[in-house]
């Protein structure tokens, strides 16, 4: 029994078997993040009212918050997929680990940045040395160590180890973030949407968030699927398969 | 509402609008990088294949 799934797992991660399906499913993703984020952003931008303590200004959310959520959750497929990778070798694991780490960047780079950009007209400061920022910033070094890693090691096997094991390790900065609000003194304010309790957020507000959360979802299931076709062909520029698919085209 | 009280953003419009557009940026170069990686890895396996043609 055993076997039998473990042949369709062999068989259903195979690069080549990757690639043929996922090309269809890309627009599946890219459609509804499309969607979802206009829709997200005309609630956001023009229906919802601005906030009675923050004003305008908090509108910055709507980019700030899914970002930040992103960055979180793409880490995590990181250090799973590179956990997969290492215990099990499926290659097509390695491959989304290191499709993601550029994603997870940007949304890292993304969340920072429109934080400090919040950051300065209600706290007066572009940057504080807190808990909640200094960790986030520590999950942006994690992605370009992993990044770095990567690009430097020549052989792919060695390269996948040594990122995959700096992912699986760096994980135990995603409680440290999200607890940060709750653990130490911080200027950041707490969670609003994530906590057992109610969300403590009108529903007007509400709403073009959790889209701007889906859209983005969508945007980077999109684009990891993107992202991994360009591995697998790389990684497998000298197979059969990609010499085959080339000289078709 | 209008369009100039809308793009103020009651006060806030450089750190609002910069917010939005560097996160549009980011995006935008998001969806640019694979597709001209794609094109490099492409071009690099024909160059191959004809290399190996010709020894």
């Amino acid at each position: 029994m055993i076997k039998i799934i473990w042949n369709w797992i062999q068989r259903f991660s195979s690069p080549k078997y990757f690639y043929e399906m996922s090309g269809k499913l890309i627009p599946w993703f890219a459609l509804p993040a499309i969607g979802l984020g206009f829709y997200g952003l005309y609630l956001g931008l023009f229906v919802a009212p601005a906030d009675y303590q923050q004003g305008e200004s908090y509108r910055i959310i709507y980019v700030h918050v899914p970002a930040a959520w992103m960055s979180l959750f793409i880490y995590v497929v990181m250090a799973v997929t590179s956990a997969i990778g290492l215990i099990w070798k499926i290659r097509l694991a390695d491959m989304v680990a290191s499709a993601s780490a550029p994603i997870g960047a940007s949304f890292t780079f993304l969340a920072l940045v429109t934080g400090s950009l919040w950051g300065k007209p209600m706290w007066g400061a572009y940057w504080v040395w807190d808990a909640r920022l200094t960790s986030e910033l520590i999950l942006l070094f994690l992605y370009f160590g992993y990044m770095a890693l990567q690009a430097s090691i020549e052989d792919q096997r060695t390269s996948d180890k040594a990122s995959g094991l700096l992912a699986i390790v760096g994980v135990v900065i995603i409680p440290i973030i999200h607890y940060s609000v709750d653990w130490w003194s911080t200027l950041h304010q707490g969670a609003t949407v994530a906590k057992f309790d109610k969300p403590s957020m009108d529903t007007s507000m509400l709403i073009p968030l959790l889209l701007m959360a889906f859209a983005a979802k969508f945007f980077y299931a999109a684009l990891v699927l993107v992202r991994t076709r360009n591995e697998a062909l790389y990684r497998d520029r000298n197979r059969r398969w990609v010499r085959e698919l080339v000289e078709k085209i | 509402m209008n369009w100039a009280e809308f793009f103020d953003m009651g006060g806030y419009a450089f750190f609002v609008w910069s917010s939005y557009g560097i996160t549009f940026v980011i995006l935008f170069w998001n969806i640019i990088a694979p597709i001209s990686r794609k094109k490099k890895i492409l071009n690099q396996i024909k160059r191959a294949i004809k290399r190996e043609q010709l020894t």
